[in-house]
């Protein structure tokens, strides 16, 4: 039985080594946060981190992630106030809600390299993940909005310690 | 033009006969109907008080309200919380939402059955829920009244606090809740008699708050059908033939699944509902073991009647009925336009297409289904489980009665969760291995597989005077008939010629508020297309197609008329006869949008355009009044970009702002996605488009500039979550002529369809 570090918990899934970790997150550890939108990589509904990297689980096989870190929706932040999820809330963003997992996870990969991204280059880095809703335009602003307010708290800290 | 569906067939729905309990049961205050008209008072105090539980009061003050409408994003669970909120006076914060089951009891108060579409939900609920808020004030507030000691038209309601100002005392609902006083009966008379708010007393409706729904949906923490879990589950992958519709399993060979681990078993649909033909369900004990059991299962198929069939031989069929005089039944018929086409002055002729559109929400299609003693239990996210419950039982073999829905948050709608395919191979895979069983289906099947907004051809022909004024239209559309394939006759509309039920949805939308003389609209089913590609309600349905060839062809008829395109809708948008109070609301829709824009006030430069189109979707008496300015560039090889939507839209009263531009924002997207990206062909009988690396909505590369302004001028509050589609592709096509003189009339519009028409 493959072990699989997700969220900073080792955990062991019934799941062969060929098969998608989609669906040992989503079915096995019954994390239901992670969706299922095409089994293809063309939603982006999935997306997962594994080593920080946005990836898609569907086209992820559980033996090649093995001993590496797996970071979930429900593991993005410890009480869901990652400041993409609250900008999220702030901008309103989910209809349906379906894709924004994927939607936040996708971003979060973007923030954590980039905290002033422009609005290129987030198009460039979401194009990937699809909305059926379309609220694309308020993804944008809620992107903007956390990477405003991971730059105010990474200045901050940055003169907490030049005092 | 139809009148309102009501399912007779069912609970009576009217509410007017029924009265309304407030009552203390075990688990606080619950508030609702009698689910009897007539229930009497001494109900309400029995331990068997179960009303029509609309929402109820917590000890601790938490006021849930269960919705009995889908929600799919449209976050309508919430707006339900907030009207009954805005006249019970409870704070913003106290309100939560539970989501309905498919008893009767609540079914919608003016359908009478639970089905979320038409844009209609706010508008038909409204009443209702505001009734029903004020009812719950003041029962709880004569329980203040007596526990104060203070005269109950004294006491001010507001933030779930009950304050007498006089004496300064004060209790809070958990209190009121608490001291298990509040129980009432309002009779029919009583509840009619409240005095609701008058808009300027609102406090809550008109306001954006936070909807209830989100901040879940932010942590992955909702869930939705697919996301539902019993203990003993096991996984069901559907294996589709290659015909969309009407193919027979001839052999299913299991041998090499049988060499898989975890294979359970194959089970071939026997689907006496007809919902679904020649469909395995390979099931598993694990989802990732279907999938691999699925692809290992070797399956023969009889094609049966429309395997050879395409998209070309619907449209080729589609023509051939229109061109006989006695197709299909009329929907209007006003004047003669056959006869003022004789006489006009210049005559039009225009044919207008869409193709095949899919729903293909985000979440696939999915349901779980468990045998639980004599009742059947099903867990998925549906729009419209009155139905949708009958075809569970049908595949089951089972009475109705006997079947539990449970309703689960929607990853997407848009109207193909109306359908109830998905029963069929949960319930006969449950109750072939003895097992809940969740089937889920692959993009794959759920794309081949959908319900879709079906491929139309429409033909105008106008006619003009010597003044260029619009004297006759006749407009014939052809579409397979998605509601009539309901079987429910009350949702089909009786025809003007008598010559039997039309399906008002295919034509909805024909019936617009210009002043024409002379006005046919003939809906004619093609039943070629209805049985190889049994349609579906698509957002919009048919305003979808019947705007875009009438506000196209309104277009065409201004150009030959040499007057501008908006001041010509301005001119026949006048308001007379039956038309009067609708014309002149969408004239002014019309009129703030073109201000927005900027329509006509500047030179553009060359290659760009404005085009606008203005609509009354969803139907007659439903509409919200819809305008659109789309501004666009072209350039020689026909490509088009999108610069700007500007849509105005009249919605009367808005509940939540921000829920409002959020939906219309929503809604211009999926029209300008139709309009531009959005294709799906038929070949060989079968649906070509498999994922979305063939069938591609709009991604946020291709998203324009989208200003959306709400007119709530406090008229009745009419939908939001659709008409903004049908206004976008007439409002792209036109502004694409204006840009650069070629007309386009199928959707969707291609860069190669505007070189072409360049050049002619």
């Amino acid at each position: 039985m493959p072990t699989l570090n997700i969220n900073g918990h080792n955990m062991s899934v019934e799941a062969a080594n060929d098969s998608p970790l989609l669906w040992a997150i989503r079915e096995q550890l019954q994390m239901t946060g992670t969706k299922f939108g095409c089994g293809a990589g063309l939603c982006g509904a999935c997306t997962v981190h594994v080593n920080g990297e946005a990836v898609r689980s569907c086209q992820t096989m559980v033996g090649d992630v093995a001993g590496k870190k797996i970071t979930t929706i429900e593991g993005l932040s410890a009480k869901g106030d990652h400041p993409l999820q609250k900008a999220w809330i702030a901008e309103q963003v989910p209809q349906c809600g379906y894709c924004q997992s994927g939607q936040i996870m996708q971003a979060a990969s973007l923030l954590a390299k980039n905290n002033n991204p422009t609005k290129d280059e987030i198009v460039a880095h979401m194009d990937g993940n699809l909305c059926r809703c379309m609220t694309y335009s308020r993804i944008q602003k809620a992107i903007l909005r956390a990477a405003s307010e991971m730059r105010t708290a990474s200045n901050a800290s940055t003169e907490r310690r030049a005092t | 033009m139809n009148t309102h569906v009501k399912i007779d067939s069912h609970e009576p729905a009217d509410l007017s006969r029924r009265s309304f309990l407030v009552g203390t049961a075990a688990t606080g205050l619950v508030l609702g109907y009698a689910t009897i008209a007539g229930a009497d008072s001494a109900l309400a105090a029995t331990a068997n008080f179960e009303p029509s539980v609309w929402y109820s009061i917590a000890p601790d003050g938490i006021v849930t309200v269960t919705c009995g409408k889908a929600d799919m994003g449209q976050h309508v669970a919430s707006t339900m919380a907030q009207i009954v909120c805005e006249e019970l006076g409870a704070n913003w914060k106290d309100m939560r939402v539970a989501l309905a089951s498919n008893d009767p009891k609540y079914n919608d108060p003016v359908l009478g059955a639970q089905i979320t579409g038409g844009s209609w939900s706010t508008m038909m609920n409204f009443e209702a829920m505001s009734r029903a808020g004020a009812a719950g004030r003041m029962a709880l507030s004569e329980a203040a009244a007596g526990a104060m000691g203070a005269p109950a038209n004294e006491l001010v309601v507001r933030d779930s606090v009950i304050s007498h100002p006089k004496s300064k005392k004060s209790m809070t609902f958990a209190e009121v809740v608490k001291s298990g006083k509040a129980t009432k009966t309002f009779t029919p008379d009583d509840l009619k008699a409240i005095k609701l708010k008058t808009p300027d007393q609102y406090t809550l409706i008109g306001v954006s708050v936070p909807q209830l729904d989100i901040p879940d949906k932010t942590k992955g923490a909702a869930k939705y059908g697919i996301d539902v879990m019993l203990p003993g589950m096991v996984y069901g992958k559907v294996v589709t033939p290659p015909v969309r519709y009407g193919a027979t399993v001839k052999s299913v060979d299991d041998s090499e699944a049988k060499k898989l681990s975890g294979f359970i078993k194959a089970v071939t649909l026997d689907d006496k509902t007809g919902t679904t033909t020649g469909w395995v369900v390979a099931v598993a004990s694990t989802y990732a073991q279907a999938r691999k059991a699925a692809d290992a299962l070797k399956i023969t198929y009889d094609g049966g009647p429309n395997a050879k069939l395409s998209s070309e031989s619907l449209l080729d069929e589609a023509k051939r009925l229109q061109a006989q005089d006695d197709s299909g039944q009329y929907f209007v018929k006003d004047g003669d336009p056959n006869a003022a086409l004789g006489s006009a002055a210049k005559v039009l002729e225009a044919e207008y297409t869409t193709n095949i559109n899919i729903h293909a929400p985000m979440e696939p299609m999915n349901a779980t289904a468990e045998f639980k003693g004599d009742i059947l239990h099903i867990y998925t996210g549906n729009q419209f489980a009155t139905r949708s419950g009958a075809i569970a039982a049908g595949a089951a073999g089972i009475d109705p009665k006997y079947v539990v829905m449970h309703q689960m948050w929607l990853g997407g709608g848009f109207g193909r969760r109306l359908d109830a395919d998905m029963m069929v191979p949960a319930v006969q895979a449950a109750k072939a291995v003895g097992k809940p069983v969740k089937v889920i289906y692959s993009r794959e099947n759920d794309m081949t597989m959908d319900f879709s907004r079906p491929l139309t051809y429409q033909k105008i022909k106008a006619g003009l005077d010597g003044d260029g004024k619009l004297v006759a239209m006749s407009h014939d559309v052809v579409s397979a008939w998605p509601t009539q394939r309901w079987g429910i006759p009350d949702f089909l509309s009786p025809s003007v010629d008598k010559k039997g039920p039309l399906d008002s949805f295919t034509v909805n939308g024909a019936d617009f508020f210009y002043t024409v003389p002379n006005h046919h609209v003939r809906a004619i089913k093609n039943e070629m297309a209805h049985n190889a590609t049994p349609s579906g309600q698509l957002r919009s349905v048919a305003p979808g197609w019947t705007f875009w060839a009438v506000e196209s062809m309104i277009d065409e008829l201004a150009h030959q008329a040499g007057k501008d395109p908006a001041l010509f809708r301005v001119e026949l948008l006048d308001g007379k006869g039956d038309n009067a109070g609708g014309a002149q609301r969408l004239r002014n829709t019309l009129l703030a949008a073109m201000g927005l824009a900027g329509y006509g006030t500047k030179e553009l430069p060359k290659g760009e355009g404005m085009g606008v189109a203005c609509v009354s979707s969803q139907e007659r008496k439903t509409a919200s009044w819809t305008a659109c300015v789309a501004h666009v560039a072209v350039d020689s090889s026909g490509n088009i970009k999108v610069k700007k939507l500007t849509v105005a839209t009249d919605v009367g009263t808005q509940v939540n702002p921000d829920g409002v531009k959020a939906q219309v924002s929503g809604a211009a997207l999926w029209g300008l996605s139709l309009a531009l990206y959005e294709k799906a062909t038929l070949k060989d009988g079968g649906i070509e488009q498999t994922n979305f690396d063939s069938y591609t909505p709009l991604r946020m590369s291709q998203l324009p500039d989208v200003e959306v302004t709400v007119i709530a001028n406090g008229e009745h509050a009419t939908g939001v979550g659709e008409p903004a589609v049908t206004v976008i592709a007439p409002a792209v096509g036109n502004a694409i002529f204006n840009a650069c003189g070629a007309r386009v009339r199928a959707l969707p519009i291609t860069a190669e369809a505007v070189k072409a028409a360049m050049k002619a």
